[in-house]
């Protein structure tokens, strides 16, 4: 299987830690997986904000840099839920319909996929409170919700229990938005500060040193809010711990 | 709604000063994730909750899909209890006929129970200035038309306020100890004033929460009893009543009922579910069914779900915006996150921020009982609203220039370069500005030495 290592704009700039880890992750795995040079975005900040005309570019770019792949990886859930729900900005053909299907969040690709569920080179001797973003929970279905009568599941917690001397404290509200949202972020950056804000105090109030998370975009946001408030709090994705990352 | 235009709400400004209240925002906020919490509670009690979503959502669709019908059966089945019906296309003709079944029975006095839709045809304010008298019932109601404001919520009015400020909008405009903030001083106080106004009252109005097709009946869920005493009180009852509030029989109300109050505040049921069928012995009784743009929405094919809300305001409690931002921050009669989808439908460059007023996490559509895709509807209105040129100029450059510039790998390298060098060598006052939206609250990242792309392009040349 030939995977495309597809790396969020955003991680590029500001987070390689977290495309390296990935990266690194998949080989470790025995994973054929290739990063194509020459990407952007996937579209979605565009998309998101209502103009998904100006994402065409963007779009098109993504499309030719991941054609033919087998899959494609990515180590963010809201990038993931644009290419499969909403890449629609440029002509749908077979390729990019084969594209939107295979397209998959690291966290599944490593659940569904490959199963995998043991990682004997990562040791994470920390407390730690797992933030699941909305677009990995209510989109992606990465775990159970507590707004759906449903029996209990979490793949982000199946991988991590592979991971010895990690230990998990639960936030009251686990499964509230932080307030990230996107453009969201700025354009209503009262509500959006002040949910990170409720965010981090309640990871800081169960006894969190460290929170982790599958989505990078969550994390920055949540790193930021919690930098300002003066928290001591850290951050970190799932992919470095599950590369073996020591803190 | 009125026809004369509006400007366009800030929905960020008035949560930004929203959250600056601090007591207010904390009790807003965990007094509606009470309500969330009470919620699940219940869901948790009803092992066949996601069987009773199924069921109440196809329910919906299919009377909404042969909606016309439905109504011509109920209208027949009203008037066969002997209940006087009429039709009115938009507000204007509702408030018209109210006006006149008023003037009819001579009525200077109505006291009403609580209806988001006299809310959305303005009927308050005409029909003073017509020389009616109106009295709100219930008791969050009450305060908000005592305080001369709108309901924050549909389902509790008054929740953003605290008891202080209760207890001086009751000093002020109905006497009473500004001090006294005993939640039971404060009811019993209204009670005592409202009460008469409820025996002397010439009419009563109330809403409906659903009408039976099949038996004409509209059935009234309260916890004040309020509604009751409208509907029973005075020689003429008026229902007003949204055309989309129709199921077919009798029995689909169990699933309706059970979903309702558990969705709305957690519990298993209000303390009051009332079915009318007709007016008292000597009474008299009357039903307005309006549209008021329903019928457009209907032919919508993406947002014509949404009539299936059955207003129990679960959107709203769970909603972590809604919850810090507060219901008058919407600036519309519906607010949250159904308020979002609904308002735009109306006015969409009035309501144009409404839709961006979200996270799109999705909570909404999950705790909805009748399975309405709130978060792809709010997706669905932003595309509209932007194809229709209704944001503002500078969010419409922004967006086309970030389309261009991440649409070609050589600026977005050049671009995302110079981000990263500005963030590290500018002096945290040149960074930190008005125009940092991202910066008022929170810290922006560490910049990197390098990209990801950049390490990758080493580490493959170094082989």
């Amino acid at each position: 299987m030939k995977v495309g290592l597809a790396v969020p704009c955003f991680i590029d700039s500001f987070f390689p830690e977290v495309g390296i880890a990935t990266l690194e992750l998949l080989e470790r795995l025995g994973v054929d997986v290739t990063y194509p040079a020459g990407q952007t975005c996937c579209g979605q900040p565009m998309a998101n904000s209502g103009f998904n005309g100006a994402s065409r570019g963007t779009e098109a770019n993504f499309a030719r840099l991941f054609a033919g792949f087998d899959a494609v990886v990515m180590p963010s859930a809201s990038c993931v839920n644009h290419i499969r729900k909403h890449l629609d900005a440029i002509p749908q053909d077979e390729g990019v319909r084969q594209l939107r299907a295979n397209t998959y969040e690291l966290v599944e690709f490593l659940h569904d996929v490959l199963c995998v569920r043991e990682f004997p080179w990562a040791e994470f001797p920390h407390r730690v409170g797992l933030h699941n973003s909305c677009t990995a929970l209510r989109s992606l279905h990465h775990a159970n919700t507590s707004e759906i009568e449903e029996k209990p599941f979490s793949k982000p917690l199946d991988l991590l229990a592979g991971v010895r001397g990690i230990r998990f404290v639960e936030p009251l509200r686990a499964d509230e938005c932080c307030g990230f949202g996107g453009t969201f972020s700025v354009n209503e950056d009262a509500v959006s500060g002040r949910m990170g804000l409720d965010k981090v105090r309640d990871h800081a109030a169960a006894g969190a040193d460290y929170i982790v998370s599958a989505d990078t975009s969550c994390l920055m946001h949540q790193q930021g809010c919690a930098r300002r408030a003066g928290m001591p709090l850290r951050f970190i994705h799932i992919a470095q711990i599950l590369n073996g990352a020591s803190a | 709604m009125s026809p004369e235009t509006h400007e366009p709400v800030d929905h960020a400004a008035a949560a930004a000063r929203f959250i600056a209240d601090a007591p207010h925002l904390a009790f807003h906020d965990t007094r509606l994730w009470e309500l969330r919490q009470k919620r699940d509670g219940q869901m948790h009690g009803v092992p066949e909750w996601e069987t009773l979503r199924d069921l109440a959502s196809a329910i919906k669709e299919h009377t909404l899909s042969r909606l016309a019908e439905y109504l011509e059966q109920f209208e027949a089945q009203a008037i066969a209890n002997g209940v006087q019906v009429h039709w009115a296309r938009d507000g204007a003709e509702h408030n018209a006929i109210v006006l006149r079944i008023l003037r009819e029975n001579n009525a200077k006095t109505l006291v009403k129970s609580k209806s988001m839709l006299t809310e959305e045809c303005e009927m308050s304010p005409f029909l003073a200035q017509h020389g009616i008298t109106i009295t709100e019932t219930d008791l969050g109601e009450r305060i908000q038309q005592l305080d001369d404001e709108p309901p924050s919520h549909i389902v509790v009015p008054a929740v953003h306020k605290l008891r202080t400020d209760v207890a001086r909008v009751f000093a002020r405009r109905i006497g009473g100890d500004p001090e006294n903030t005993d939640a039971h001083y404060l009811a019993e106080h209204c009670r005592v004033t409202t009460r008469p106004l409820m025996l002397d009252a010439d009419a009563g109005l109330t809403g409906a929460n659903f009408l039976v097709a099949e038996t004409g009946a509209m059935v009234v869920c309260t916890n004040e009893g309020n509604a009751d005493l409208s509907a029973n009180l005075p020689p003429l009852h008026i229902v007003s009543v949204g055309i989309e509030k129709l199921i077919p029989r009798q029995a689909d109300l169990g699933v309706f009922v059970r979903l309702l109050s558990r969705s709305a505040l957690g519990s298993p049921i209000t303390q009051y579910t009332s079915h009318f069928r007709g007016a008292r012995d000597g009474g008299r009784m009357h039903i307005v069914l309006v549209d008021n743009g329903r019928s457009k929405r209907l032919g919508q094919a993406e947002f014509w779900t949404s009539l299936k809300c059955i207003r129990c305001g679960a959107c709203m409690n769970t909603c972590p915006v809604y919850r810090r931002s507060g219901g008058l921050s919407y600036g519309a009669v519906y607010s949250g996150p159904i308020g979002a989808i609904i308002n735009p439908a109306y006015d969409p460059a009035r309501y144009a921020a409404l839709p961006f007023a979200s996270t799109l996490n999705g909570s909404c559509t999950q705790v909805c009982p009748v399975r309405i895709n709130i978060h792809e509807q709010l997706y669905a209105w932003r595309r509209i609203i932007a194809a229709g040129g209704l944001l503002p100029g500078k969010k419409r450059l922004v967006m086309r220039l970030a389309g261009v510039v991440l649409g070609s790998p050589a600026l977005y390298r050049l671009s995302t370069a110079l981000a990263r060098t500005a963030v590290r060598i500018l002096p945290r006052g040149l960074l930190y500005t008005r125009l940092n939206g991202w910066g008022r609250d929170r810290e922006l990242p560490t910049p990197p030495s390098e990209s990801f792309a950049s390490w990758h392009a080493r580490r493959k040349k170094a082989g």
